[in-house]
């Protein structure tokens, strides 16, 4: 869930450049939530628990992290499954202090708006010009994505049923491949694309040596190193 | 511990981030330190587990079908062509290497 706003167009009405930028991004990502439903019921999950995932957990790279570790892993990758889904989910963390003066307002407002707060609402809503723009940005892609999100899943997750032979349908590629996509945004600058490929290195070398789930968590200590050196890193963040 | 408490621990702790976000005063993000080290962090474990799901099988690294779907889902990113297109075609490409019993 890492598709970039659209380049806001010189629209002399900041309101509707604003839906109409929620709307596009919207139900773009929302699209994929196919392939995590099919992808999840084919990693072992029901239909209830995928669903469940999207309802609740609502972050797509932190869904995909879980999915993907019970994969390989099965239940006694728990612990690794959890603890990637939830370092994965941080960067969340960081949005919704960025978006907390946007919202305001009464605190159920700032529940809903936190279990709304992804790449996409934050990417969208931070791009407009202004505070009403803004608010309007964020809760309508947030809406959007969570209503389109939750359906698309369900509708993956039956067809997934279906499916049988996920190896037949090439479902394992297109596990990898998602992975890819969230990425493939973010490697921007030297500095991220140096840690993405140590860390798939390092992840690929403890694969023989590790139990299913932990080789991808040690490989998160590079993102520290580098992260807290700054090497590579020239100025700020 | 069943799948059902992976699912809801896991949610729990995802959800709970994001609302944390919203009580904590906004000075943590002033430092750009905790705000490289998370960015970084998506990554690492975003770049770890394209790797691991495209060469781990039981344990062991295998060079198989899900190699050259990985490549061409590179190429298509790089030519911006949206994710689920991307996603179906590496699936696609997996499928048929199968099929004709190349890898």
């Amino acid at each position: 869930m890492s598709a970039a706003a659209p380049a806001p167009q010189a629209a002399p009405d900041a309101t509707g450049a604003a839906v109409r930028a929620a709307l596009g991004v919207g139900i773009a990502v929302s699209a994929y939530g196919v392939s995590f439903g099919a992808l999840a019921v084919a990693s072992g999950l029901d239909v209830w628990q995928t669903c469940v995932l999207s309802l609740f957990m609502f972050s797509g790279g932190s869904q995909f992290a879980l999915i993907g570790v019970l994969a390989t892993g099965g239940v006694a990758a728990g612990p690794a499954a959890i603890a990637s889904a939830t370092l994965l989910g941080i960067r969340n963390g960081l949005y919704s202090m960025r978006m907390s003066p946007i919202v305001g307002g009464p605190w159920w407002r700032r529940l809903l708006a936190g279990h709304w707060t992804i790449d996409e609402s934050m990417a969208v809503g931070t791009a407009q010009p202004t505070l009403r723009g803004q608010r309007i940005g964020f809760w309508v892609t947030g809406g959007v994505i969570y209503v389109g999100w939750n359906l698309m899943t369900l509708v993956g997750a039956l067809l997934g049923d279906l499916v049988g032979d996920v190896r037949m349908f090439g479902l394992d590629a297109a596990a990898a491949a998602a992975f890819l996509g969230l990425l493939w945004p973010r490697l921007t600058a030297r500095q991220p694309v140096a840690v993405a490929v140590a860390a798939a290195v390092i992840a690929a070398m403890l694969v023989p040596w590790l139990p299913p789930g932990l080789p991808v968590l040690v490989a998160a200590v590079v993102a520290i190193a580098v992260g807290v050196t700054n090497v590579l890193g020239g100025r700020g963040a | 511990m069943t799948v059902w408490h992976v699912i809801l621990i896991a949610s729990s702790a995802v959800l709970a981030i994001k609302l944390i976000g919203y009580v904590i005063p906004p000075s943590l993000l002033e430092r750009p330190t905790p705000a490289r080290v998370a960015n970084l962090l998506t990554v690492a474990l975003l770049a770890a587990l394209t790797a691991t799901q495209t060469l781990e099988s039981a344990g062991h690294i295998v060079l198989d079908a899900r190699v050259p779907a990985i490549v061409l889902a590179a190429v298509l990113y790089a030519l911006r062509v949206p994710f689920i297109v991307v996603v179906i075609a590496a699936a696609a490409c997996a499928a048929l290497v199968r099929l004709l019993g190349w890898l």
